[in-house]
């Protein structure tokens, strides 16, 4: 099992490339350690902030080294940054248009047990509703680096959420066929689509096998990029296979659920289905834990698309 | 200085013109931060129309963002951009908006929302130190903004890392659409507070362009920290009826007081002049 965390396969490429690109800085509060930066502030010291515990601050500091030409890319944990410095990532970055790179470090419910203060199950709610502000969510490691080579090559703002633990690989090394904001496909199918994003890409690959020893044939795309959300691809799904189920690591209002439904709704009417944290502060576990209580796993999936499929 | 005086009142028409016609603006802290703008843009800032994209101009950011008109009067004072463009200030489908915005030539920053402004700077100078270069970062906030918490953050983050190429400077009119900031929000130990985080405080008559002139320049000389110059201003500097009132915060004169408004500031410019 793959053993690096996203937020690793981050600061390789961050540190990698500012050996050569020295406008690149790199900017935490507090959080070189958790968001696996401390290689980066250790060899590139001249390239690095440290804000100190000031999520607000971080992300105008950013913003204002990104106006005088730097490529900003500050880390700090997603829960913080996607809510308390929401209105500098509104105004400052995505009204601005600065050149900045919000990277949610510890997503979701990475933090488990601390509980809600530490959970971000709302950043593609509040990040998504901001106009020219792009969200994220990468899969796997080998996808989050694809992910990075591109962003490293624009000037636009954009919000990034990975998580704490190491995740299992969907994608071979060298077999990821990425190309910027459109869906991956994971698995090819007919019978039904499964739209995933983040940590929960790997359980819909896996039930999409489970179910294809079972006759079943499911699409999986990967939507890595919620916003722009690759609409094609969910349209193209709507139209050539019977239903779709939504699955993400976030509240159920306003995350990539509510944005699937309202493509679906407005364009090829099908049967969409969300599976999401549910309106409440989550059960108390680590991230698999509260996973397989909401059944966000691989045998929630296969019997909720076996229901929708009356099999 | 009597021109760039005389200059002030006749961008204080600007600013009035603008908001009669708009029916909106903050004309208390546009006449109260005018000296201000005038200073730095007409003597201190190394920045113009020709320069506006040199990476080596001085940057600024009007953290009180609702005090914009005064800002698009004195670019637009500056041959930023042609003065008939204020007549289209706050009009349907204009870019000349309620507050700033970089799609408007020289300015460098949307703002508007209140306690942004001094962390952007900070990211500034921060960029201007890791370049070595010797471009300068400025900043204009409100005392009423002061209460906002992001603002001390700023403040730590400019301390701790010695940012002597920013100033900031505080329109400390005393006066909040509420009432007095004494009322509000105290705001009356500026020297503790922004010494107790690092940095050089310099006082000046903030409706007086030798005294800021002057405050400007001990701003550049001063090294290893960070200035503020808390600039003592009137709200409402430049007509007698508006001066030191809270209504005149955002209120819009009716044109009994409009045609009063400008003939003072008419009378004032001519004095300048003498």
């Amino acid at each position: 099992m793959n053993k690096i965390p996203n937020r690793q396969a981050i600061c390789d490429i961050l540190v990698e490339k500012a050996n050569t690109d020295k406008d690149i800085v790199v900017l935490c509060s507090d959080s070189r350690g958790s968001a696996s930066l401390a290689p980066f502030a250790d060899t590139h010291p001249e390239q690095f902030v440290e804000t100190g515990i000031a999520e607000q601050n971080i992300v105008s500091i950013a913003a204002g080294l990104a106006k005088c030409g730097k490529k900003a890319y500050v880390a700090s944990p997603a829960c913080f940054l996607s809510t308390r410095s929401m209105e500098q990532a509104k105004v400052d970055v995505a009204y601005s248009n600065t050149n900045v790179k919000l990277i949610g470090i510890s997503g979701g419910v990475s933090y488990g047990a601390l509980g809600m203060t530490h959970h971000s199950a709302q950043d593609i709610a509040s990040m998504t509703s901001i106009p020219n502000m792009r969200v994220y969510i990468p899969s796997d490691r080998i996808q989050t680096r694809a992910l990075f080579e591109n962003l490293l090559k624009d000037e636009k703002p954009a919000y990034i959420r990975v998580g704490r633990n190491p995740v299992e690989d969907v994608y071979e090394e060298g077999g990821l066929d990425f190309e910027m904001d459109r869906a991956t496909v994971v698995h090819e199918g007919t019978d039904l689509t499964v739209i995933a994003c983040g940590e929960l890409v790997k359980p819909a690959q896996k039930a999409a096998g489970i179910l294809q020893e079972q006759g079943i044939s499911v699409r999986v795309l990967d939507m890595y990029c919620v916003k722009p959300i690759d609409r094609a691809a969910v349209e193209k799904a709507a139209a050539e296979t019977g239903a779709i189920i939504t699955m993400e690591e976030h509240s159920q209002y306003g995350g990539l659920g509510a944005m699937v439904s309202q493509i679906v709704a407005s364009t090829a009417p099908k049967k969409v289905i969300n599976l999401a944290l549910p309106d409440e502060p989550v059960v108390t576990g680590v991230s698999k834990e509260i996973f397989d209580y909401y059944g966000l796993n691989e045998t929630g999936l296969v019997s909720i698309a076996k229901e929708l499929l009356n099999r | 200085m009597n021109n760039l005086k005389a200059l002030s009142f006749e961008l204080r028409k600007d600013v009035l013109n603008m908001i009669f016609k708009a029916k909106t603006g903050h004309i208390g802290g546009d006449f109260s931060v005018m000296d201000i703008l005038v200073t730095l843009y007409f003597k201190h800032m190394n920045v113009s129309p020709e320069t506006v994209n040199d990476s080596e101009r001085d940057r600024f950011i009007l953290s009180k963002g609702h005090c914009v008109e005064a800002l698009y009067s004195v670019l637009a004072g500056r041959g930023f951009f042609p003065k008939a463009d204020l007549e289209t200030y706050s009009q349907f489908k204009s870019k000349y908006i309620g507050h700033p915005t970089n799609k408007v030539n020289g300015i460098e920053m949307n703002s508007g929302s209140l306690g942004h402004g001094l962390s952007v700077a900070v990211g500034m100078a921060l960029a201007a130190k890791m370049d070595k270069s010797s471009y300068r970062v400025y900043t204009v906030m409100g005392d009423g903004e002061l209460a906002e918490g992001s603002v001390w953050e700023g403040a730590m983050a400019a301390g701790h890392y010695k940012l002597d190429n920013l100033t900031a400077v505080v329109d400390r009119n005393r006066l909040q659409i509420s009432g007095t900031t004494e009322e509000v929000m105290n705001q009356d130990n500026q020297d503790e507070r922004w010494s107790s985080f690092g940095w050089n405080v310099i006082h000046a008559e903030g409706n007086n362009l030798e005294a800021l002139d002057k405050a400007f320049e001990a701003a550049k000389a001063a090294k290893g920290k960070p200035t503020v110059i808390i600039a003592d201003t009137i709200k409402g500097y430049g007509v007698s009826f508006m001066e030191n009132s809270k209504q005149w915060h955002h209120k819009i004169p009716g044109q009994d007081e409009y045609e009063k408004a400008i003939a003072e500031l008419d009378q004032r410019r001519l004095a300048a002049n003498e």
